[in-house]
């Protein structure tokens, strides 16, 4: 199926049952978007940067005043009709969650998400977990537009219970293509059901499963299954039928599981391997909590209040008064009945704060006898001029050495340079590398700070050839290991991190931590400490 | 609306509703953090707990839901002194919530329009003797989770703002489920919660399709459904009622005190809290068997829910605390 049709398609289903709860539609702005959005009913637009008052209503300020009385505005989320959601991919977990929350009420709400990302930018999950269908138009060019089809003008829903086999070959074929959520099955069952009552049928025939299976599974897949079917693997000999009945499930006449796994792959895109786990794997640092600089009304140091009347926020109340003052006089000649102030709309003023969020430079420096103590000096050398850099930008800084057996915190994160200074000239050196340790005592120090509230980034300094493990072993394969997995922990965490190769040749295996971590590699071979300190800062613009 | 979806009807997923009908028997546990995929019916079991908790007496027209009239905080002008049934408030706190919203704040209306200075209760007044319940707890901003900490700890809301001065009980169960792929939760807001509980998806495929089949049904043949889990919900009430009436009469051997605190040393658990909720629990849950005493199989069954989320983190883990704690519990206690 076409993707267009398959987007008009999604998009009649929606409309015959809404809880089927909505279509993303992966497209940038153009002619061909506009073609299925022409296709939309009359909606409810929403917008990633729309607050609390937007969403749920609030007091209605200026009527409040001006009338005496108490007037409520009316939340978008409160409207009927289908929500389209612009830019759905910049969407914040609060926007997600508070649809997510509309969706979940179950009253007719249906959403129309039009994510525009690139690459790993996407709606949150919980968002997309929520509605039953995704078309990606990205490859659909101008010769693609098509009228939607003309589909009856009234159906009649069945409300019949899916049939067990049904069921059977949808949670099967779900878990094959690795859908964990158990929602998809349930859109699954309910878009065969409105694509049956689409065409006129009662009951979903198998060409209605098919249509349901490509249009809800075909984006969930996380795996291509094999070939063969587990059920249909020869049993062990030496363990008996775990249940005698499995069988069934694949030999149901009326529902070929292949079938339906033709459909699903005849939905997917061409590159789908390739795109297979890159949704889990490159997250990118939104949604943990801390973030580098906004100017807000809720918290941080306070700005001075503003006017504006439909702004979020908290009313200043002394600087509404101020601002009514003057004008007291004169109202009161208007309205000599009315006692008080009188407080006019344009009066109203609004709190905001400014919440800066640090930044935390924690080094994790190798002083292991294998980073040749020549190097040493270089790298200490670049420190120091990243620490002026540091200086001037109000960083604050933390020390973390690795040698021996185990790492240790030199210097607690601070903003003081005479101590780090100090700290980093005494630093000894000599012993085994232990990789692992020092990623998981900066990582730790990371959290820390990122619970606080600063914004950490973990430069590490080493020649990358670990060999102690943990435990505190020579073995340095398992020490290599051991490196890889933690600093997979802290690319979980979406720790921002640097790997700076202070070794005489490139090492192929720290280049690789690099890749885990989600690092910049800077490789030095031959750089002095001034190159070293400017390719740093250069990559930790944004 | 639509009746939520009966909580007995819940596939599986027996350490989750075991958690919360424990903190049903036993509010004082603390709380239940639910945190798995998503689509494992995490919201699903806390929107039909509401339908399970039996109603509480409250007196009429009081924001903090007192039981007495003395309880009834002063700012409310609380004259009618006639108390009526309600069912046991099951209160949302959404994300984004500001902090006026949920600590309650003057009410900016009253002060415009007749120059009045009033509270206006927040969230955590009506949540009072009852379940607070967040959705995805773990991207609460951090200044809400600190407003909770401390509310949370001391049970009581104290406002200190625009002139303000007001303090009101808030006791209340918090309820937090989220997504750990999302992010993670301060460790000093995980140690509030009573018990911990780690949601997957069913694996079985039977029993996938069993869940299925039930959705299907509440939907499609909504009345007869509801007519006969409901009456298992009812069932599961009476338990709670009876449960909680046993649990005051429970006899608590000394055995069990030994029990419980060398498996949290075992353990290396943080603080005294783990141990204390892990008692609680396992009393809770003697009770609910309708046994008469403490044993060491009742604390074997609900220690990983009370001691999972206590445990320092171990970085290179993958299996999981809960697969350790029951390691652990094997050891210390035997099988």
């Amino acid at each position: 199926m076409d993707p267009l049709l398959r987007a008009h398609t999604a998009l009649a289903l929606l409309a015959i049952d809404p809880l089927l709860g909505g279509l993303v539609v992966r497209a940038r702005a153009g002619a061909v978007r506009d073609a299925v959005m022409a296709a939309v009913p009359p909606h409810t637009r929403l917008h990633p940067t729309m607050g609390t008052e937007a969403l749920d209503g609030s007091i209605d300020a200026s009527a409040t005043l001006s009338s005496g009385t108490l007037t409520q505005t009316q939340g978008l989320l409160s409207q009927s009709g289908p929500f389209v959601l612009a830019m759905a991919e910049r969407a914040e977990p609060y926007l997600a969650a508070r649809i997510s929350a509309t969706l979940d009420c179950q009253e007719g709400h249906t959403l129309i998400a039009l994510d525009e990302g690139i690459e790993d930018e996407a709606l949150p999950p919980a968002l997309s977990d929520r509605v039953a269908f995704h078309v990606d138009l990205e490859g659909s060019a101008l010769s693609n537009i098509a009228p939607a089809p003309n589909w009856p003008d009234t159906v009649l829903l069945g409300h019949s219970p899916a049939q067990a086999e049904t069921i059977d070959a949808f949670v099967t074929l779900a878990v094959r293509l690795g859908i964990v959520s158990l929602r998809a099955v349930g859109f699954a069952l309910r878009a065969a059901q409105a694509h049956a009552a689409l065409n006129g049928r009662v009951e979903p025939v198998s060409e209605d499963i098919s249509v349901a299976v490509a249009l809800v599974f075909a984006h969930r897949a996380t795996q291509l299954p094999s070939q063969e079917p587990p059920a249909e693997e020869p049993p062990q000999d030496d363990l008996p039928p775990p249940q005698p009945d499995t069988e069934d499930t694949t030999s149901s006449d009326s529902l070929p599981q292949d079938i339906l796994l033709d459909a699903v792959l005849a939905a997917l895109p061409p590159d789908m391997l390739a795109k297979l786990g890159a949704g889990t794997a490159a997250r990118s640092a939104t949604g943990s909590g801390a973030g580098r600089k906004k100017i807000g009304n809720r918290r941080g140091r306070p700005l001075p209040a503003r006017d504006g009347g439909n702004a979020q926020g908290r009313v200043d109340l002394i600087a509404t008064l101020r601002a009514a003052i003057p004008w007291q006089t004169l109202r009161k000649q208007d309205a000599p009945h009315r006692t008080g102030p009188i407080i006019r709309h344009s009066d109203l003023r609004r709190k905001r704060y400014v919440d800066m969020s640090d930044r935390l430079l924690i080094f994790a420096v190798d002083a292991s006898g294998s980073a040749a103590m020549a190097r040493m000096g270089e790298a200490k050398g670049a420190i120091e001029l990243l620490l002026a850099e540091a200086y001037a930008r109000r960083d604050h800084v933390a020390l973390v050495a690795f040698r021996g057996t185990g790492a240790e915190v030199l210097l607690e994160p601070t903003r003081s340079l005479v101590q780090t200074k100090r700290k980093l000239a005494a630093l000894p050196g000599g012993g085994a590398t232990p990789l692992a340790a020092g990623l998981i005592t900066a990582g730790e120090l990371a959290r820390q700070a990122r619970r606080k509230g600063l914004t950490p980034t973990i430069i590490t300094l080493t020649d990358g050839r670990a060999n102690m493990t943990l435990d505190a072993r020579a073995d340095r394969p398992q020490a290599m290991a051991d490196a890889q997995t933690v600093a997979r922990t802290l690319r979980q965490d979406q720790i921002e991190a640097m790997v700076i190769d202070t070794g005489r040749r490139p090492e192929r295996s720290l280049a690789d931590i690099a890749d885990i971590l989600g690092a910049i590699y800077l490789a030095l071979p031959r750089a002095d400490a001034r190159s070293l300190s400017a390719a740093v800062t250069s990559a930790l613009e944004p | 609306m639509k009746q939520p979806f009966p909580f007995s009807a819940i596939v599986g997923q027996d350490d989750m509703k075991r958690a919360m009908v424990l903190t049903a028997i036993d509010p004082t546990i603390g709380g239940v953090l639910v945190f798995g995929d998503r689509g494992t019916g995490k919201s699903t079991a806390v929107r039909a707990l509401a339908a399970l908790l039996p109603p509480i007496k409250a007196v009429k027209g009081c924001p903090v839901n007192a039981e007495r009239a003395t309880e009834c905080p002063d700012w409310a002008n609380i004259t009618d002194k006639q108390t009526h049934e309600i069912p046991t408030p099951v209160i949302d706190l959404p994300l984004g919530a500001s902090e006026d919203r949920v600590t309650g704040a003057l009410d900016i209306e009253k002060a415009l329009t007749n120059g009045e200075k009033a509270f206006q209760p927040g969230l955590l007044a009506r949540a009072n003797r009852g379940y607070l319940y967040i959705d995805e707890v773990n991207l609460l901003e951090d200044h809400i989770v600190d407003l909770l900490l401390d509310v949370a700890q001391s049970g009581q809301n104290v406002v200190e703002r625009e002139g303000l001065s007001i303090r009101h009980a808030a006791r209340f169960v918090l309820v937090g489920s989220g997504n750990p792929e999302e992010g993670e939760l301060r460790p000093q807001l995980l140690d509030r919660f009573g018990l911990s509980v780690d949601v997957a998806s069913p694996t079985d495929i039977e029993q996938r399709i069993e869940v299925i089949k039930r959705r299907d049904a509440y939907e499609n043949e909504h009345a007869a459904f509801m007519v006969r889990w409901q009456t298992e919900d009812a069932m599961l009430r009476e338990q709670i009622i009876a449960a909680r009436k046993a649990l005051k009469q429970l006899d608590t051997p000394e055995q069990s005190l030994r029990d419980v605190a060398e498996l949290c040393i075992a353990l290396g658990s943080d603080g005294l809290r783990g141990e204390l909720t892990l008692l609680k629990a396992a009393r809770a849950y003697a009770a609910f068997r309708d046994d008469t005493a403490l044993t060491r199989g009742h604390i074997r069954d609900v220690a990983a829910l009370a001691l999972r989320h206590r445990m320092r983190r171990d970085p290179l883990d993958d299996a999981g605390s809960g697969t350790r704690v029951a390691r652990i519990v094997a050891e210390t206690l035997g099988t």
